[in-house]
Parts: structure tokens; sequence; C-alpha cells
């Protein structure tokens, strides 16, 4: 009843060029942080501030990304773009995508966060000639970060694993697109998923371990 | 001089302050008592802007602390506040909690502004404790550092919003010493205070609030000695 023989010189031969893929999921992921982080800034702001629209635009923003499948944001961002005649390229609605996603996520974090910095800080800052500018550079954000760091580490390996969603539409040279360009080709379907999935667990787990000793030197408190 | 004209303060529906005149010569020290609500803390975070008014004036050597066109930051230089809750900033260690705003706001250099640092530390008697942090200080500690956080802007005015209320017994001895020294070296401060035998000590001129307004004010000895109007008195006996 189980007469699967396992091919793993196959995918061992496929490693170079799965590494590759791997890179660039990497790289995906990392630049959707660095742009969900600044949009996610923004809509904060804007949500804390007096103009209605701006209100309304971030609490739409935060309530979808966050209430409907990542994968729908991606294939939305393509094919429904596309319908309008605005043609994106695969990586680039990937990179939309999960932007768009972590967006969302992290500026509820990044709420969360600034409540859970007194407002008294703020008045002891002020109180002390400081600019409201100066109080939130020097005292109010260095306290949100070491707040929303674990959240932040979280959301990238989030990230790394939405990355597997852009082979829905055609990215063929990113980790899970080089995977399944090999199972196409020979088939071989659990030796390449578990090696990318071992490829995708260790990407996350250096995530982490980055980040442990990175707040090690940065929260000295 | 801390000149304070006919201040009225609401929050919302509930009027705070309801007519409050007060002066503070330099080199004065003056303490608020009374009771809670009766508007004396208000008061000191309207002093320094920390608070907006709803009408009256108050001034700040001649100028106007609540007019649109003043620059509060400048202004708040020459104010040091001390609050209830000290507000140490916990990411920084005691010697950065200190060097902070005389760097960034006074814009000193480093090293001038570590030196003031260590002295005024070393005045409130944390020289020991330069590289801790504050959460690893006990309250009366960290009520020091504040203090000495305050007087590294070399500010012509300290206020002093219930410094001990919230310490352990133990500790506030720590912390009146420390205001005490400061009130000897000619500081002009405005206290806020339920120590009233401190009061009674330091103090050239004790203000009793209460409803918003100031009920009696005069010398210790006319105030907290002799009290003349009923509510004083209760007041003074409520507490001891």
């Amino acid at each position: 009843m189980f007469d699967y023989t396992f091919h793993w010189r196959a995918a061992y031969k496929a490693l170079p060029d799965m590494l590759a893929g791997a890179w660039v999921t990497f790289e995906t992921a990392a630049l959707s942080m660095v742009f969900g982080v600044i949009i996610a800034l923004l809509l904060t702001l804007m949500r804390q501030g007096r103009n209605p629209v701006l209100r309304g635009f971030a609490a739409t923003w935060i309530s979808i990304a966050r209430n409907t499948p990542s994968l729908f944001q991606i294939y939305i961002l393509y094919f429904g773009l596309g319908s309008f005649g605005l043609h994106v390229s695969s990586w680039f609605a990937l990179l939309a995508g999960i932007t768009f996603n972590n967006a969302g996520y992290l500026a509820e974090n990044f709420r969360g966060g600034l409540k859970a910095v007194p407002d008294t800080q703020l008045r002891a800052a002020r109180s002390l000639g400081m600019s409201a500018a100066q109080a939130y550079r020097l005292i109010v954000v260095p306290q949100l970060l070491r707040i929303v760091f674990y959240p932040l580490t979280n959301q990238m390996v989030w990230a790394v694993l939405m990355t597997s969603l852009g082979v829905i539409v055609g990215l063929n040279n990113d980790l899970t697109g080089v995977t399944q360009d090999y199972n196409v080709k020979t088939f071989r379907t659990f030796e390449f998923f578990a090696l990318a999935a071992v490829l995708y667990y260790l990407i996350a787990k250096a995530i982490v371990a980055v980040a442990r000793i990175l707040s090690w030197r940065l929260f000295r408190y | 001089m801390i000149e304070i004209d006919n201040v009225h303060k609401s929050f919302g529906e509930l009027d705070v302050i309801k007519g409050v005149s007060l002066r503070v010569n330099k080199g004065e020290v003056v303490s608020i008592i009374g009771g809670s609500g009766s508007g004396k803390s208000t008061l000191l975070m309207c002093i320094n802007g920390l608070e907006s008014i709803k009408s009256g004036s108050i001034r700040v050597d001649g100028t106007e602390v609540h007019a649109p066109g003043t620059d509060i930051n400048k202004l708040r230089q020459k104010i040091g506040i001390v609050f209830q809750q000290w507000n140490a900033f916990p990411h920084l260690t005691v010697l950065e909690n200190v060097m902070l705003a005389p760097r960034k706001v006074l814009g000193r250099s480093k090293q001038d502004a570590e030196e003031m640092a260590v002295k005024q530390l070393t005045h409130v008697g944390l020289a020991d404790k330069l590289k801790v942090f504050p959460g690893k200080l006990s309250g009366g500690q960290q009520q020091r550092m504040a203090i000495a956080r305050a007087l590294a802007m070399s500010p012509d005015y300290m206020l002093f919003d219930e410094a001990t209320s919230a310490l352990d017994p133990q500790l506030v001895g720590e912390v009146l010493d420390t205001m005490r020294l400061l009130a000897e070296e000619g500081m002009t401060m405005v206290l806020v205070t339920h120590e009233i035998r401190f009061a009674r000590d330091v103090s050239d001129r004790v203000a009793f609030f209460r409803n918003g307004l100031v009920h009696e004010i005069g010398t210790p000895d006319q105030v907290i000695g002799n009290p003349q109007k009923p509510e004083t008195i209760d007041f003074l006996k409520s507490i001891n």
C-alpha cells in the first residue's frame, strides 16, 4: 500500500535554485516590512488626528487588511487592477499585497503601543522645555519601539510565510515559485515541498534569533 | 516673579479654579495646602502651561504664559517641575535622564551636560547611581533623580506637585531634605504639599486652598500656627 520511493537526489540538485528563490522570498518580505512600518506609522498618525477623512481612510485600511484573507488581497491587486487596465508585475502585486496586510496589522500594534506609554511621560518631557516633536522622538518612540518589537518580529515571520502566495499570481522566482516549477516538471511533490518547508522554517527561525540578539543590544532596561 | 491674576480653570462642566490671584516673589517659598480637589495641583500645572486656563492671566517674569505668541518651550526652561509620580524616563540611565534636556533643549555639549548632571545628582545624593536604570531605584531615589533632572536646566523657579505623596513613609524624609536644601539655597519655590510641618518649616508664606479659591493666606505662623477661618482650622485638624 505504500510503494512510493523517495528521490531526494533531485531535490538536492535543485537546492542552489531554491536557495536563490529563498533570497528573493526574504528580500520581498523585508521590503514589505520596511514599507509596512512606514505606512503603519502614517496610519497611526491619521487615526490619532482630527481630520475625519484621514481617520476614516486609516480605519478602513486597517479593518480590511485584518479581516480579509491575504490571498484575496494579493489576487485583487493583480487580477482586479488588471481588469481596470492597470497591469502590474506578479512580484509587485505580491509586495503590495503583503505591504497592505503588514501596514494594517502593524498600525493596530502601534496604537496599542502608544496607549502603553503613559501620558505623564510626554508631560514630563514637555515640562523640561522639549518641543512636542522632541518629546515624541526622544521619549515616546524609544519606549514604543520596545513594546512593539516582538509583534514586529512576528509580523516579519508572517510576511515571509505570506510571500508563498505569490505563486497564485504567477510569481516563479521566489522559494515557492521555484519549488512549484520543479514540482510541475518532476512530480516529486513531497521532496521539493518538504525541502522548501525546511528552508522557510530556517528563515523564520533566523529572523527570531536575530531579533533576540538585537533586542539585547537595543533594550538595556 | 510669578503673578497669578484672577485665574479661572474648568475641566468641562467642572470649575476647579474660580478666580485665584497669587504672587510669588523671587527667592520666596510658597506652600499651597488644602484638600484634594481644591485646585492646587491644577494651578501648578497652569503656571508652566501644562494645563490651559479659561480666563485671567499668569505671568512669569513678565511673560504671559498663556498668550498665543509665547514661546512656551523657552519659558519652561526656567520653570522646573517635580511631579507626584516622579515620571523617570525608564529607557535612560539616571545620568542620561538628567543630561537629556540640557543637551537637546539648551544645546549644551555632551561634556558640559554630563558635568552638570553629575553635579546635580551628587547634590541629591545619587552620585553612585549614575549608570543605573530608574527601574532599579526606590521611589525616593527616583524622585530625587527627578529633582536633579529639573535642576540641571538651571531653572529660576521650582514647582513641586505633592512630591512626596506617592512615596512610602520611610522615603519621604530624604526627598524633603533635598527640597529643604534647595529652599535654603534661595530657590524660588511653589510647593503643593500635605506635609504641614515641612510647609511650616520652609515656607515664607502658606496659602490654604478651598473650592478653587485661596481661602486663607499668610505666614506659616499665621495660617498654620494661628488660623483664623473655621475651614482652615477644620482642615488642619483633619490631617493631624
